[in-house]
């Protein structure tokens, strides 16, 4: 069990955020889109468990809708990059130092160069700011990430015996990457997609803050911290909790990844037996 | 070594070229018209078409590309459609606070990383290793603009000892200039030190266990002479990538920072081009700061070379 500790302890804390997510579609607190001046401002109370903005909405409500928001846009961004970068990089791996290797490849080159944060603020500002958007500015970037890491373990899988055997009995190599080479790359897309994952989280709440993600009555963290920002002096908790919420939500998610890469590689294990 | 750096050049200048296609062809499938945008909702179709033939819209396409990128060959980024103003001029002003910025940054992330994840690899599996991880591990999760907030709240609010946001200028002095670009330079470089220092650790650890350290070390070489004169070089070509990559991170998070200390650099100007439609300024700022991206990463890679023979040789 202690081995698992870092696995067991993130895989905990994005259940929380998971759990909060989906049952914001059943029932929160208070209407998030209902106005309580009078309310307003309110620090954690029994009525309030997370307190009040200042328009008076329930902050805990807010926060359970806005996890929703996090978790979709940044699922569907790895969503993205999932879907085309890993038959990009199975393709360049199939066809291994050939014209469409080097063509897939250096495409990711340049969209690496790209300071991602600088494009996903260039490409919500211009089409248009809201969720939609975002989710197309941070899954492009998640496109080369997932091309190179399946790429390059590809790339030794095709150098193994059973694929030999799968070549002479043969399988075409569309084939064989589809049958063989994607299921032995599970493992690795899993926890690359764990730590993209949480970018993502990272990535939407950038976005939210500087206005150009989800847009408003939708809540999301970032957006609430943008909200807090001139009220942070005097209510502290309007920045604190969405801010926890965001740190939790990744640590949570990392933790998860490192120690999914840790359970799921025999060969980190065995290093550390 | 020359074969290589020439090599290296070659696709740098086609990287610049590819990239220079790419983000003239978004904004040029960005819905909104610059001129009907100036003018506003009332203007009249002959007036939009005047002011699109004044600055130049009325060109094809292709024309226009060439105009932009033979312009910034000359050190010529064009003239903003809102300012009427040199392009140029405006983002040498900028550049100096977010240059500065972003370098004050790599500096504070290097300073702290270093001895730390060498701290951190020499005590591997040790409670104090495990205390250093867990922290890295939350200031990797710290979105950089939330801890910039609290930030302003303890250090410019209550203890007074910063300014809560603008930026004081060079002319004052180098110690007033950098001290308004304290806060933010923290803020920016809290995740970057923590993603170097787990890197720098297990660089090292890696490093540490290869064979030639075991035989300095069964040469009678002691253990921190092996860390400081075998190692630490050796772990330097992650770290160096690192780095790198930081590099695009730092002036890419410097855009949100900016938001928040409201620091006029690049970052503002993009944001406040882009709700004026001022494109030929949002295609140039974004163009240079790919281009200072694509030429760190160059320098990176010359770097290895210099430190790792094998590279230069292609073998």
């Amino acid at each position: 069990m202690m081995k698992y500790r870092s696995l067991i302890a993130g895989a905990c804390l994005s259940l929380i955020v998971l759990i909060a997510a989906a049952f914001s579609f059943a029932w929160i607190p208070y209407d998030i889109t209902q106005l309580s001046i009078p309310d307003k401002l309110q620090t954690p109370n029994w009525n309030h468990w997370l307190g009040t903005d200042h328009f008076g909405r329930d902050i805990l409500s807010m926060i359970m809708v806005g996890a929703r928001t996090s978790l979709a846009v940044a699922l569907l961004a790895v969503g993205i990059g999932m879907g085309i970068g890993v038959p990009l990089g199975l393709a360049a791996a199939a066809g291994r130092g050939a014209f469409i290797d080097e063509v897939i490849m250096r495409t990711n080159d340049l969209i690496f160069a790209f300071p991602s944060l600088v494009i996903a603020i260039l490409i919500t500002a211009l089409f248009g700011a809201g969720a939609m958007n975002a989710i197309v500015a941070i899954g492009v970037f998640n496109i080369p990430v997932f091309a190179r890491v399946s790429r390059g373990a590809a790339l030794s899988l095709w150098q193994k015996e059973f694929i030999l055997a799968a070549r002479v009995s043969g399988k075409s190599k569309l084939r064989i990457s589809a049958e063989h080479i994607l299921p032995n790359l599970t493992n690795l897309l899993i926890v690359q997609g764990t730590i993209q994952f949480s970018l993502g989280i990272l990535a939407e709440a950038g976005l939210s803050y500087v206005g150009l993600g989800a847009q408003p009555p939708t809540p999301s963290w970032g957006r609430m911290l943008a909200d807090a920002q001139t009220m942070v002096s005097f209510a502290p908790h309007l920045a604190l909790i969405p801010g926890s919420a965001i740190i939790l939500t990744v640590l949570g998610l990392n933790l998860m990844g490192d120690g999914l890469r840790d359970a799921l590689d025999p060969k980190l294990r065995k290093s550390r037996q | 070594m020359l074969q290589y750096a020439f090599k290296r050049a070659l696709s740098l200048c086609l990287s610049l070229c590819l990239a220079s296609v790419v983000i003239f062809a978004v904004v040029e499938i960005a819905p909104g018209d610059p001129a009907s945008f100036m003018l506003g909702i009332n203007a009249q179709p002959d007036t939009i078409a005047a002011l699109r033939a004044e600055l130049g819209l009325d060109q094809g396409k292709f024309v226009r590309y060439l105009e932009w990128t033979g312009g910034m060959l000359r050190g010529d980024f064009g003239t903003s459609y809102t300012y009427r103003s040199p392009i140029t001029d405006m983002v040498v002003e900028r550049m100096w606070v977010s240059l500065p910025l972003a370098l004050y940054a790599l500096a504070l992330s290097t300073l702290i990383a270093f001895p730390v994840g060498l701290y951190a690899a020499s005590k591997r599996g040790a409670p104090s290793d495990f205390a250093v991880m867990g922290v890295t591990q939350l200031g990797i999760a710290i979105p950089n603009f939330w801890f910039a907030m609290i930030l302003v709240v303890i250090f410019a609010i209550k203890l007074r000892w910063f300014s809560a946001g603008g930026f004081a200028g060079w002319d004052d002095g180098l110690f007033i200039g950098l001290k308004s670009l304290t806060l933010p330079a923290i803020s920016l470089a809290l995740p970057q030190a923590s993603i170097l220092s787990r890197v720098m650790r297990s660089a090292l650890i890696e490093t540490l266990s290869e064979d030639y350290i075991r035989t300095a070390r069964a040469k009678g070489v002691s253990r921190t002479a092996v860390l400081w004169r075998h190692a630490l070089r050796n772990a330097m070509i992650p770290v160096l990538t690192i780095i790198g990559l930081q590099f695009s991170f730092l002036m890419a998070g410097a855009i949100i920072i900016e938001q928040v200390f409201f620091l006029p650099g690049l970052g503002r100007l993009v944001f406040q081009a882009i709700t004026q439609r001022d494109l030929i300024v949002v295609e140039s700022v974004v163009m240079l700061l790919v281009f200072a991206v694509i030429s760190v990463n160059f320098f990176i890679d010359l770097t290895y070379a210099a430190v790792d023979p094998r590279l230069r040789h292609g073998s």
